[in-house]
């Protein structure tokens, strides 16, 4: 029996690459530096994943239909802005200013999505674009200044007991959205198959173009909810928040085991590889390394999971 | 002897692809490696050029040898002359000598039959002319071994003949060749050998002069009583029709129907419009004029969703670029088309997609470890059967298939006719779009024949090939 389970656990690691660096970077760690392994670190670590976690988690579906969006992080930040703007100086309820916030991600997803499927712009292209709007935007909305977020937002960022954060637990919670979404919708299935094949998924019938605009429109929401829990969190929604996170984003999403040329991925390992992120931040800042190195190492990092991936997918 | 194997072994994760195979080429001889798909020939010829080492036997070989792949390797955007001396380009004091390039691209070429200007992009070659730059590539290297690697299932009939005459002139020349194809006709028409492997063995030799039936027999081990087993039925209304489908610069006032429990077959030359006006009617492709009924209903133009929710399918020519999605398994493949059908309120109804997919799979013989395999992984005619699997699902009134049976070995190729007959039993129609002539006459009950993008004719069931032919080559007034 034992031998069964072990040879099931093993199966289970080889077939996850990233899960087992995981669980090799927390062991070395844990060894390494002795306040990592402590129930308050270890939420920390939660709690500066889940920023990146579901960014990573709407770029999970981006990536996997084939396309990629380089706008979150900017959408992340424009969100956050507008519903605090709507709170604080258009002095709207803070539930209605939170709802305005998400449905500013949605259209922006909903533009990107537009320019891809009905302008057959490159997706690199339009959220590029996109990028450079979103955040010249939350520059206009703000003037420059940071503006204090609304009650509700603030409590994205708070602990709902000492030991449950909220970020923590929308974190779960999208994660467990994404993997019934892929698994289980309409949606989630065509985008399997156009990432793998958008010819194939067109002539079975299926609407590539309507399905790039789900895509793109649910890759907004969730860069729209990560900027909430980044805002929330400092009580504030900066003009220069997020800069640069749609690159962690498609990190974690690739070191999870999605293929950039689409049709593989699945929220687990995203869920993973934003993990791996977190702790080799957290674990490299409770080993003093420098913020210059810390960079270097994550850089090494990303393209050491990815090159073993190959590795192991080659050898089979 | 240029090449000696014996013995040859070689599993791959405890899967025996070869068991003590021999295989040997002399100078001067085509030597045919036949057998179906998923048979090892493609593992052998691995081990033959050394990619893999065998588990068990030996492999001498004496001169050097080069693959000719069904996947050509050159480079589109340069001249014939680069691509022949690609990455090692004649040199003077370190510059590329063009003039010497040229001249020696030339000769060779002439080697080959292959009567183009060194400097034309490559890209400006027909598939036979790059197969032709591949081989000249080939031989510049002093191969004198070469292995031919189902060259003939991309050509015409005219390319192909030019392919056979230039291999017979390299067997002249001394040349040992490894010749791999699934037209048996071919085979009687070069071969000095023929090795036949089944399941990883090599099952006999036999000389190049062998009947096809007996090919055949070796090949799948048994006899196929019929290789074309069409079984009529009654004919209902008509169920598709397409009617003066033009689009300027493809094809021309197309007109043709087919009714419930009949098979049409589409025959003519390469470039004739034969797959364009199908695309087009399936919806793919755009059209200037005309119209397409589905059980004479109006089919809105440029909309694959409404062809298919009319009760259209299409098999396409190209399956490794339109029939399947590589990336996802045989069971996600299979539910491809029925997506749509098997989603109540967004949600997809997972374990009953399995149930039915697994159900397709065992009623096609799909030879597959199971549902959660790649697709990637299965053999052509096995892959095949999973994209007319994916289009059986969704049961259409009438299902397109162009060039069914393309590179699928001929056991496979039997049992997708006998899909065909399942089809038009059940009075479904069936469009069979081929450049297999023996195979669209053999299973059609009527053959519209096009050329220039215009129907040429139409012929009765059991027409011969000639006429066929006769119509296909027709020209047009302009």
């Amino acid at each position: 029996m034992t031998t069964v389970a072990s040879r099931k656990n093993f199966k289970v690691l080889s077939d996850n690459g990233a899960l087992a660096g995981l669980l090799v970077l927390v062991v070395a760690l844990s060894l390494l530096a002795p306040s990592f392994l402590t129930t308050q670190n270890l939420l920390n670590v939660g709690v500066q994943a889940a920023v990146v976690a579901v960014l990573a988690f709407g770029s999970t579906f981006v990536i996997v239909s084939g396309g990629i969006d380089l706008s979150v992080g900017s959408v992340a930040a424009l969100s956050a802005m507008v519903g605090a703007w709507s709170s604080a100086e258009a002095g709207l309820p803070g539930p209605v200013a939170l709802l305005l916030g998400l449905a500013t991600g949605v259209v922006a997803g909903l533009v990107n999505g537009a320019l891809v499927s009905y302008g057959k712009l490159p997706a690199f292209i339009a959220t590029l674009a996109m990028l450079s709007v979103a955040r010249g935007l939350t520059l206009v909305v703000s003037q420059g200044s940071p503006t204090t977020t609304p009650d509700v937002v603030t409590s994205l960022g708070s602990n709902l007991t000492p030991y449950l954060p909220v970020p923590l637990l929308v974190m779960l919670v999208f994660f467990g959205v994404t993997g019934f979404v892929l698994s289980r919708t309409y949606s989630g299935r065509a985008m399997y198959a156009i990432g793998g094949n958008e010819e194939a998924a067109r002539l079975s019938g299926i609407d590539v173009r309507r399905q790039k605009l789900v895509v793109y429109a649910l890759s907004g929401l969730f860069a729209a909810v990560a900027g909430m829990l980044l805002a929330g969190r400092l009580s504030s929604a900066g003009p220069q928040a997020a800069v640069g996170y749609e690159l962690d984003a498609i990190a974690a999403v690739v070191i999870g085991g999605a293929s950039l040329s689409g049709g593989v991925g699945r929220a687990t390992g995203t869920l993973v590889g934003a993990l791996v992120l977190a702790v080799l931040r957290n674990g490299l800042n409770q080993l003093q390394v420098s913020p210059f190195w810390q960079q270097v190492v994550i850089g090494a990092v990303i393209a050491l999971a990815v090159l073993l991936d190959t590795l192991r997918r080659r050898t089979r | 002897m240029l090449l000696e194997a014996r013995d040859i072994g070689k599993s791959f994760t405890g899967v025996r692809a070869l068991d003590g195979v021999d295989f040997d080429v002399r100078p001067g001889e085509v030597h045919v490696l036949l057998g179906e798909n998923g048979a090892g020939k493609s593992t052998l010829v691995k081990v033959l050029a050394g990619v893999h080492q065998p588990d068990t036997g030996t492999v001498e070989r004496h001169g050097s040898l080069a693959v000719i792949h069904q996947e050509l390797t050159l480079v589109p955007q340069l001249s014939v002359a680069e691509n022949l001396f690609l990455g090692r380009p004649p040199r003077r004091f370190g510059i590329v000598d063009k003039a010497r390039m040229r001249q020696d691209a030339k000769a060779l070429l002439d080697r080959v039959g292959l009567d183009v200007d060194p400097t034309t992009p490559v890209r400006n070659l027909g598939i036979a002319g790059q197969q032709m730059v591949e081989i000249a590539r080939a031989l510049s290297l002093n191969a004198q071994l070469l292995v031919l690697d189902e060259p003939t299932a991309v050509l015409t009939d005219t390319e192909t003949d030019r392919l056979l005459a230039i291999m017979s002139e390299l067997r002249a020349q001394g040349v040992g060749l490894v010749f791999i194809t699934h037209h048996l006709d071919e085979i009687r028409r070069v071969a000095d050998r023929i090795t036949v492997l089944r399941d990883g063995r090599s099952v006999g030799t036999l000389p190049g002069t062998a009947t096809v039936e007996h090919m055949i027999e070796l090949m799948v081990g048994r006899t196929i009583d019929e290789q074309y087993p069409r079984r009529r039925t009654a004919l209902g209304e008509v169920l598709f029709k397409v009617e003066g489908l033009t689009r300027r610069g493809a094809f021309h006032d197309v007109s043709f129907h087919v009714r419930a429990g009949e098979v049409v077959g589409v025959a003519g030359l390469v470039g004739a419009g034969r797959t364009e006006v199908v695309r087009a009617a399936f919806g793919v492709d755009p059209y200037d004029s005309g119209t397409v009924e589905v059980a004479g209903r109006k089919v809105p133009a440029h909309d694959v969703q409404a062809a298919v929710r009319a009760g259209l399918g299409l098999v396409p020519e190209d399956r490794k670029g339109q029939g399947l999605v590589l990336t996802s398994t045989v069971g996600d493949n299979l539910g491809l088309v029925t997506l749509k059908s098997s989603t109540k309120a967004g949600l997809v109804d997972r374990a009953a997609q399995r149930s039915s997919a697994a159900e397709m799979a065992k009623s096609l013989r799909v030879k597959t470890s199971g549902l959660g395999q790649q697709v990637r992984e299965l053999s052509g005619g096995n892959q095949q059967k999973v994209v007319i699997g994916k289009w059986l699902l969704a049961d259409p009134r009438v299902l397109v298939l162009d060039e069914p049976t393309r590179g699928v070995d001929v056991g496979a190729k039997v049992e997708i006719y006998e899909l065909v007959n399942r089809m038009t039993a059940a009075g479904r129609a069936v469009v069979l779009v081929s450049s297999d002539l023996p195979e669209v006459i053999g299973m059609s009950d009527r053959v519209v024949v096009m050329a220039h993008g215009r129907v040429a004719g139409e012929l009765p069931a059991g027409t011969t090939q000639d006429k066929v032919m006769a119509l296909a080559v027709q020209e047009f007034p302009a």
